[in-house]
């Protein structure tokens, strides 16, 4: 037998030899990614896989570092006027985009206007925004209507939508329109000839790139491409990953399953890490606009009896990987705090939660739980908030399909028995929900995100801290908020929680962040 | 003969009519919504209505179906919803690594099952009969995913033989093409092979039974020779019947294959598409597995005539 393998390995190596010694000496990394790339445009979508596409691709006129601080980045250098009202940006020296034309301050104003009409925190920008103006190639300014402190924070958004800077004649593009060509200005080139969506996405080291001196730190700093090519395998089936990153057929698979991390431990070649300091959180979410859970009581019936340590072991499988978050900001980030949070954080008490929902009047209608059963950390949740409810006696039904069918169906704001539905679940990368900015936040009614929470007292909160001029009030103004979303109840969230990555050991210069990137790693 | 395949081949067009039209009623009817897709998880009810009308998905049905039916007659099966790419290129990307698939299983399969299911009609009651028999049913009740993880732990993880995952294009070579290959067709092949073999089996005992078999051997002919000659050829029919429905089977089944072997093909075009809602893709691959189905089904009707000279078309 051994004989035989040995055979068979002498004469694939033979092989692949003769197939061209200029391949070999190319540095190659294979990184298993965490979805498929399916939507080249980051601004038209803000699933996550795009977003890490943009990363490689484009870069960012400022961007967050890891101390959360935002850092110039294209720009050289930058100043606001006493008034703070105008802010004058100058380019860094040498920036091309992989076209071979230089970025030009035209460029800068279409991306960023382009981003404004789809980010949120860019639409407060954009309503904020008297003109953008080029003074030349290099040098472009933005005037406001009023002070908006957040606008340096805006611009190096760490997370979807990023205002990543693209050519002028592809930022025109209608911001509902996808863009189908990939041309940035980063540290890698799309090689669109050679992507198979659903199965492999290539991108060549942009040999052009003029990298910031800096070290690099989160999104910031200098992202120096030290591989040749980096090729994403997507591998849908995750004992296949797994095996494939066992037998070194990948470096990199960059999400794994808690179920697989035993194995892929006992493999000496193979690290598996937490390189997300931040981690991500996971959130309930009620329709407002139809019974049961648009009466507060029943919701807040629910604050005492939710239990996050269930749920970080239904999502993450074990506590090393989780933790419960009693925040409606990301834990470990500056504005979160536990103001408010008594009810959810103190001991569960079912009593309470059973009268909460007599006094809300709860005539036993039907409440539906839509899930995605191809989104296990959806359908963890789902589970458990279904059997919760069951425990207190309400009338549930848990109706799970695909993640495709699921957010088709939370669109709907009809009744339950027509379609609509009571709950689902999701998550956001910690960086999502750092701010009152986030999404689920938003209490504008019809105008919000899916449930269309509506309540004036969080919205008048919430314009106040967009207005705020210092950390210190910002702080405060977010803990009033804070307080009266626990008061309100958007959404309940369930657990943070931490997806771990694996990589061979002959990679260095992993960046520990919340978003992955890809420069600055070798492959031995 | 030609008026006949002539005949089929202007079915095969109403068939395929038909399937358009019911493959688009039914996807225009299923729930789900690109644009949502497209849009993310943190978009608003807005956003999405905007995509949809820049995808022009809030047409009438009838207007939706005339645009598509209008492009189809111009041989363009449209572009994909997400990737922007044309459904021709993509289909075409996967085409290689499905058909590659797919032969090879089916002659790694019927190199091995016709041959087998012959002997075990010839050793009829005897061990070699039951073991094939066994064999058969332990084929049929392994899963294919199951049969597909066993081969690479011993194979890709323990042996160090042959790769995990992945495809590689004839064009980089004939030994990474079939690296690559051999697994997927082993998994893909064996339950194919053990219904294949049953049914070779079966026919065989069928035709060993009549009297001309009794004739052939009574004339001092070769075992081999009755069998090969006279045996096989007359159960030729039902044994080419079911290789021809079996590559139904073996497309179903390479959607799976595909999927745990990370082989790029036309199956798992499907279901990606599926799984997102991207129509265009989806009602041109059906298109196409459908206009595969029926000329494949030809092909068999026609191929009754090398084993049977008394069928005339």
């Amino acid at each position: 037998m051994k004989v035989v393998s040995a055979s068979l390995r002498a004469f694939a190596l033979a092989l692949a030899f003769a197939a061209g010694s200029a391949a070999a000496q190319e540095k190659v990394l294979k990184f298993i990614p965490q979805a498929d790339l399916r939507i080249l445009d980051p601004i038209t979508t803000t699933a996550y896989i795009t977003r890490n596409h943009g990363y490689m691709v484009y870069d960012t006129l400022f961007a967050a570092d890891a101390k959360f601080q935002v850092q110039p980045q294209m720009v050289d250098k930058w100043e606001l006027s006493r008034d703070k009202l105008t802010y004058t940006f100058t380019l860094r020296d040498g920036l091309k985009f992989h076209d071979g034309q230089p970025v030009r301050s035209a460029d800068c104003i279409a991306s960023i206007e382009r981003w404004g009409k789809r980010d949120s925190l860019g639409q407060r920008l954009a309503q904020s925004t008297e003109s953008w103006t080029a003074v030349n190639d290099k040098t472009f300014k933005l005037k406001l209507k009023k002070p908006f402190p957040l606008t340096l924070d805006a611009l190096g958004k760490l997370s979807s939508n990023v205002p990543f800077i693209m050519p002028e004649r592809i930022a025109r593009t209608d911001a509902f329109q996808n863009v189908t060509e990939a041309i940035g200005s980063g540290p890698f080139k799309f090689v669109k000839e050679e992507w198979v969506p659903g199965s492999k996405v290539v991108y060549a080291k942009n040999s052009d790139y003029v990298p910031r001196k800096e070290a690099p730190s989160w999104a910031a700093g200098g992202k120096i491409a030290k591989v040749d090519r980096v090729e994403w395998i997507y591998i849908p089936d995750s004992a296949t990953a797994a095996a494939a990153l066992n037998a070194g057929e990948a470096d990199w698979w960059e999400q794994l399953p808690p179920d697989l991390i035993p194995l892929l431990r006992k493999n000496k070649d193979v690290r598996v890490e937490n390189i997300d300091p931040i981690g991500s959180l996971g959130l309930m979410r009620f329709n407002f606009l139809q019974p049961p859970f648009n009466n507060q009581k029943l919701r807040e019936a629910l604050l005492y009896v939710v239990n996050q340590k269930d749920y970080v072991m239904g999502i993450a499988g074990s506590e090393a990987n989780g933790h419960p978050c009693y925040s409606f900001y990301t834990c470990g980030t500056p504005l979160a705090s536990e103001i408010g949070a008594g009810p959810l954080k103190g001991k569960r008490d079912f009593d309470k939660a059973k009268q909460l929902i007599q006094a809300s009047g709860y005539k036993g209608e039907k409440i539906v739980i839509i899930s995605a059963t191809d989104q296990p950390i959806v359908h963890a949740q789902s589970l458990i908030t279904a059997e919760l409810l069951r425990k207190l006696g309400l009338n549930v039904e848990l109706q799970a399909g695909d993640w495709g069918t699921l957010i088709t169906r939370r669109t709907s704001k009809e009744p339950v028995d027509k379609g609509g539905w009571s709950i689902f679940h999701t998550w956001f990368v910690g960086p999502d929900m750092l701010s009152p900015a986030n999404m689920p936040m938003v209490n504008l009614g019809e105008k919000s995100w899916f449930g269309w929470p509506s309540d004036p007292k969080i919205e008048e909160l919430r314009q106040a801290w967009f207005n705020t001029t210092d950390a210190a009030s910002g702080k405060k103004v977010a803990d009033a908020v804070q307080l009266a979303a626990f008061r309100f109840l958007p959404y309940i969230t369930t657990a943070q929680f931490i997806i771990p990555t694996a990589y061979r050991s002959n990679l260095s210069g992993v960046i520990v962040a919340p978003v992955t990137f890809l420069w600055n790693v070798d492959k031995k | 003969m030609i008026v006949y395949i002539l005949r089929r081949l202007g079915a095969t067009l109403i068939v395929m009519a038909v399937v358009a039209l019911f493959v688009f009623s039914l996807l225009f009817l299923t729930p789900g919504d690109p644009a949502a897709v497209i849009a993310g998880d943190v978009a608003t009810t807005d956003d999405i209505q905007r995509i949809r009308e820049k995808l022009g998905l809030n047409e009438p049905f009838l207007v939706q179906f005339g645009n598509w039916v209008g492009r189809l007659l111009h041989g363009d099966l449209g572009t994909s919803i997400f990737t922007n790419l044309p459904v021709t290129k993509l289909i075409g990307q996967r085409v290689q690594p499905t058909v590659s698939l797919t032969l090879l299983t089916l002659v790694f399969a019927v190199l091995i099952a016709v041959p087998v299911g012959v002997l075990a009609a010839a050793k009829a009651g005897t061990w070699t009969d039951r073991l094939v028999m066994g064999f058969s049913v332990l084929a049929f009740s392994v899963p294919v995913f199951v049969l597909a993880y066993l081969l690479i732990g011993l194979f890709s993880i323990r042996l160090e033989w042959l790769p995990v995952q992945g495809y590689r294009p004839l064009s980089d070579g004939v030994w990474p093409w079939l690296s690559h290959l051999i697994l997927p067709s082993i998994a893909l092949g064996t339950v194919y092979m053990a219904f294949i073999a049953r049914i070779t089996r079966a026919a065989m005992l069928d035709v060993l039974a009549q009297d001309y078999i009794r004739t052939a051997n009574a004339k001092g002919l070769s075992p081999r020779a009755v069998l090969t000659g006279h045996a096989l050829k007359n159960a030729g029919v039902p044994i080419i019947t079911v290789i021809g429905i079996g590559i139904a089977l073996l497309i179903s089944g390479a959607i799976v294959t595909e999927t745990v072997f990370a082989i790029p093909g036309i199956g798992r075009l499907t279901v990606d598409a599926i799984l997102r809602r991207d129509y265009p893709i989806i009602q041109g691959v059906i298109l196409l597995f459908s206009g595969v189905y029926v000329l494949i089904n030809l092909l068999v009707d026609l191929s009754y005539r090398l084993f049977d000279p008394r069928i005339r078309y």
